[in-house]
């Protein structure tokens, strides 16, 4: 059930279990901070893998799992900041064009872990737009809870790479913290996509 | 093939090493070893915007079960500090070819500083560092350093000095 602030925006803890639900053997990264903590909140995934920093990495790390394995759908959900901070990456991930790879910015048009700061997102700066002119072929602006479902089905099924722009409500919300050893998170994932070979190599 | 094709000896060892993702930022220096890659069906180039976007891609790239190398410029090794947090963090295998710029020869002083600064920077966000300064030293220079990284789960890099590259004069005669 997808949840509307009374400011009528999205309720992100709402929309990230929503994308994440019947996830099967997808292939999810998610962005420093508050994504992090929306992925961990609807339910932590050895196929999951949270970035405690490397701001700006998210959707390349997206591109290198992409590329390795096309045989799986990569999801990596990340905020505003994060996306800005590494924008020249959606040129390198247009030019590449992994089918299976999807992003979905969750967009509150804030630096929420920094004292809510706005973003360039929230001073006119259009996400989807860039993505669109860098030449990423399937792009998506999701508002309205009915139009949630249309994008978990287009994480599953588009021939991508699929870009996405989730506008939420700036709602601060209780902490719910992955592992943070990011030998374990790597070793986790691997041996769960690759079993024990992974650390044999 | 040791000594004067250094690139094609560079070539035959990421084929050695079973490297999938070859991440670039151009460098003149690495202009064969790109051309080799780029006809290559066993290896993906992945020409990048900024070098950090190649720490962040080899390491996808390592939790998909790929291996990686990236190639850049030493002015692009200040790009990828934060970055490297990732490798360190997360034992990401990630060897990084580096032609040298702002040393042996160098016309340009803008080089000077980064290049002058490179192995300390890699140094301090522990990333192990070896030279080669001779065209013959470049292969077994880059074995040693992809080894260690595939082998011992790190950053490592290997510099290739200006001088195995020789120095762009931009038509000017050294002093």
């Amino acid at each position: 059930m997808i949840e509307v602030s009374e400011a009528g925006l999205l309720r992100r803890r709402s929309v990230v279990p929503a994308l994440l639900a019947e996830r099967g053997d997808m292939l999810v990264v998610a962005g420093l901070g508050a994504p992090a903590w929306d992925v961990t909140a609807a339910g932590d995934h050895d196929l999951t893998f949270p970035l405690w920093g490397a701001m700006g990495g998210a959707a390349v790390i997206g591109l290198g799992m992409a590329i390795a394995r096309p045989d799986r759908r990569v999801l990596v959900l990340t905020g505003d900041g994060e996306m800005l901070m590494g924008v020249g990456s959606l040129a390198t991930i247009a030019v590449q064009a992994p089918p299976n790879l999807s992003i979905v910015v969750l967009d509150n048009e804030r630096y929420g872990e920094t004292g809510g700061q706005r973003t360039h997102t929230g001073m006119g700066v259009d996400l989807v737009g860039m993505a669109i002119a860098a030449g990423i072929p399937q792009t998506m602006r999701i508002n309205l809870p009915g139009e949630v479902e249309a994008l978990r089905q287009a994480i599953h099924t588009s021939t991508g790479p699929l870009f996405a722009v989730v506008k939420i409500d700036p709602e601060s919300l209780p902490l719910a913290l992955p592992p943070r050893d990011g030998a374990v998170l790597s070793a986790r994932f691997r041996g769960a996509l690759l079993g024990p070979a992974a650390h044999l190599e | 093939m040791a000594g004067k094709d250094w690139p094609a000896a560079l070539f035959a060892l990421l084929q050695a090493h079973r490297v999938r993702q070859v991440a670039v930022v151009p460098d003149a220096g690495h202009a064969a070893l790109i051309r080799l890659v780029e006809a290559s069906n066993e290896m993906r180039l992945v020409p990048l915007t900024t070098e950090e976007e190649g720490i962040a891609l080899l390491g996808g790239a390592w939790l998909g079960g790929q291996r990686g190398v990236l190639l850049m410029q030493s002015s692009g090794v200040g790009n990828c500090i934060n970055m490297l947090s990732l490798a360190a963090s997360c034992r990401i295998p990630l060897p990084m070819l580096i032609t040298m710029r702002g040393e042996f020869g160098e016309f340009n002083p803008w080089q000077v500083p980064m290049g002058q600064a490179t192995p300390t920077v890699l140094e301090a966000m522990g990333c192990a560092v070896r030279r080669a300064d001779a065209p013959e030293d470049v292969a077994p220079v880059a074995d040693a350093m992809l080894g260690l990284a595939y082998n011992t789960f790190r950053a490592t890099a290997c510099l290739i000095g200006q001088r195995v590259l020789g120095a762009k004069t931009f038509g000017i005669a050294p002093q």
